[in-house]
């Protein structure tokens, strides 16, 4: 390994694309409206490619003639950095948005700050992830609004995944040791100065949906460090099923 | 003009190969027969997406993973396709959609079969989409403008799907004995129900003739399984894999592959109802649907708010 610190800073985002990637693949074929439906396949689709352009740097990183599948593939749950967000159950169509949101209000932020990292590698995969990103917050911000001000039941239901999922925003923004010290290096993004933007912008489209903003400032955490939910142990048995059950065969 | 006088000109549009776009005056019987082909096809592609979306959280690759993905959307970009080609006829997608959900409108039998292993979604693409494009291309050149159009873009995925699908089965059967069994066994359950997806022989075809006559067919079922048949038996043999037919040979005389006869009554027995997964299959399109109708309300009442605040 050249670099553990780089490493495992790749490794937060890269398991944040495929995990949420993952979950929105359960929606393929079961949308509320056939457009939405490729638009959820659409964005897991990305996500994914996301994940493998981290995943492929870091497995270089590594050494050890790794893949991305070996990452991806034969890790378990306690190696995996995400976020406890991204690996919350779709629940209802309004859950699965607010959920994207809270991801997306994060990661189009990120990236977009990722682009000047003192790593060329990470700054043009980076490059090429803002623009898929920004997309997806369009996306998922307007659902908010739509939903948010749409009918009683559908701003019953999103405020209730708001109020939900509240205490899973944060813990993306909460630095951990990899995130300061690839800050230090010169190629991690500053999570205070994201965090700001990322607040006024979440502010601002829950204003725009009529929502209230929950007061709690509680945040669930543990993900980044590999202490996850329940949740995590069943994706990756679902996820990682052929490569377990049928050892070292190319698919 | 006279309701004959209309025929007449239409039937002159037919023979000459020239297409019927929406504005143009139809037959009503022409509409309503391409309104029950055209729903009939848009609902086989979103059932279908099911079966191959029961696999795609277990793909064995990210690779495999992205390609299962894009697959899938794909299938959804067809049935997009061809709602819009049949509201061009002046129906709704909801109505056709309540109609799937009835078990009025029908979709392709193949779905209502289970996806075992992760061979079927080898076995999906190379025969399921093979067999789709042999019975679609000719659609190209349906009598219906919309229609036709709207095929030229599905068949061209159609046959990516063909070829993604056949690489899945060539790297099975290049791979580990538990993989080359894998694959046989999606070759056993997936090859006759492949076979029947042509249709009823055309002695039982009820539609098959007016369909001709109208140039939203051009050849007969029968035509086509053989066509099938004769293409899809030397990629068998490249595989290594072992088509569950005792009598399937060539026959030099007909320049053919002669093979067994079709298990009619499981063919019949599905269309009514009573394969593997049709429950579960209509089961699951109503429950997304259902589960979307707040959604959709949602939706709609934003746009009029929307709309309203524009006016004001
Ligand atoms: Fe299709
Ligand atoms: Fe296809």
């Amino acid at each position: 390994m050249t670099d553990q610190n780089k490493f495992d800073y790749i490794l937060q985002q890269a398991d944040n694309c495929l995990i949420l990637g993952q979950r929105l693949a359960e929606w393929c074929g079961h949308g509320p409206i056939l457009e939405q439906d490729i638009a959820l396949t659409n964005i897991s689709l990305d996500l994914i490619g996301q994940a493998r352009l981290f995943y492929q740097y870091a497995a270089e990183i590594q050494g050890e003639e790794k893949t991305e599948d070996d990452l991806a593939y034969l890790r378990d749950a306690w190696g995996f950095k995400n976020v406890l967000l991204v690996e919350q159950p779709n629940g209802d169509f309004g859950f699965t948005i607010m959920r994207q949101f809270l991801y997306d209000t994060f990661s189009c932020y990120f990236y977009e700050a990722l682009m000047s990292s003192s790593d060329e590698r990470l700054a043009s995969i980076a490059a090429k992830s803002h623009k898929e990103t920004l997309y997806h917050m369009k996306w998922s911000a307007d659902w908010v609004i739509r939903l948010g001000d749409g009918t009683v039941e559908s701003h019953n239901r999103v405020q209730q995944a708001l109020n939900e999922l509240w205490s899973y925003k944060d813990e993306i923004v909460i630095e951990t040791s990899a995130d300061s010290d690839a800050l230090a290096a010169g190629y991690g993004v500053s999570l205070a100065e994201l965090k700001e933007k990322r607040d006024a912008k979440i502010t601002a489209v829950l204003e725009e949906a009529t929502l209230s903003i929950p007061e709690g400032t509680y945040s669930h955490k543990g993900g980044k460090e590999g202490v996850h939910s329940e949740h995590l142990g069943y994706i990756l048995a679902d996820l990682q099923f052929l490569q377990r059950a049928y050892p070292g065969n190319e698919w | 003009m006279s309701t004959e006088l209309l025929e007449q000109k239409f039937n002159e549009k037919i023979d000459q190969e020239v297409r019927i776009e929406p504005k143009d005056w139809m037959p009503e019987k022409y509409r309503k027969t391409l309104i029950r082909q055209i729903s009939q096809h848009a609902h086989s592609e979103i059932v279908g997406m099911l079966p191959e979306a029961n696999w795609i959280t277990r793909a064995p690759s990210l690779r495999r993973k992205a390609a299962a993905l894009a697959k899938v959307q794909d299938e959804a970009g067809h049935g997009l396709y061809l709602y819009s080609a049949c509201e061009t006829l002046g129906v709704e997608r909801d109505d056709l959609l309540a109609d799937l959900h009835s078990g009025k409108a029908k979709y392709s039998s193949i779905f209502n079969y289970p996806t075992l292993s992760w061979a079927d979604m080898g076995a999906i693409g190379w025969l399921v989409d093979g067999a789709a494009i042999m019975n679609q291309v000719p659609l190209c050149r349906a009598s219906y403008g919309p229609y036709a159009r709207a095929m030229v873009r599905v068949c061209k995925e159609e046959s990516f799907h063909q070829r993604q699908g056949y690489e899945i089965m060539l790297t099975l059967c290049k791979g580990s004995e538990a993989q080359k069994k894998m694959a046989q066994d999606a070759l056993n359950r997936w090859w006759w129900p492949s076979l029947m997806m042509f249709g009823p022989t055309d002695a039982d075809s009820k539609h098959t003739e007016q369909s001709m006559r109208w140039g939203i067919k051009r050849f007969t079922n029968d035509e086509l399984r053989q066509k099938f048949v004769d293409v899809t038996i030397p990629q068998a043999e490249i595989l290594g894999l072992t088509v569950p037919d005792k009598d399937l040979k060539w026959n030099e005389e007909r320049g053919h592959y002669d093979f067994g006869e079709i298990n009619w009554e499981e063919f019949f027995n599905v269309i009514s109802g009573n394969g593997p997964c049709n429950k579960q299959r209509i089961d699951a399109r109503k429950k997304a649907y259902d589960d979307g109708a707040w959604v959709r309300e949602a939706a709609n009442a934003y746009a009029e708010k929307k709309a309203k605040k524009k006016v004001a």
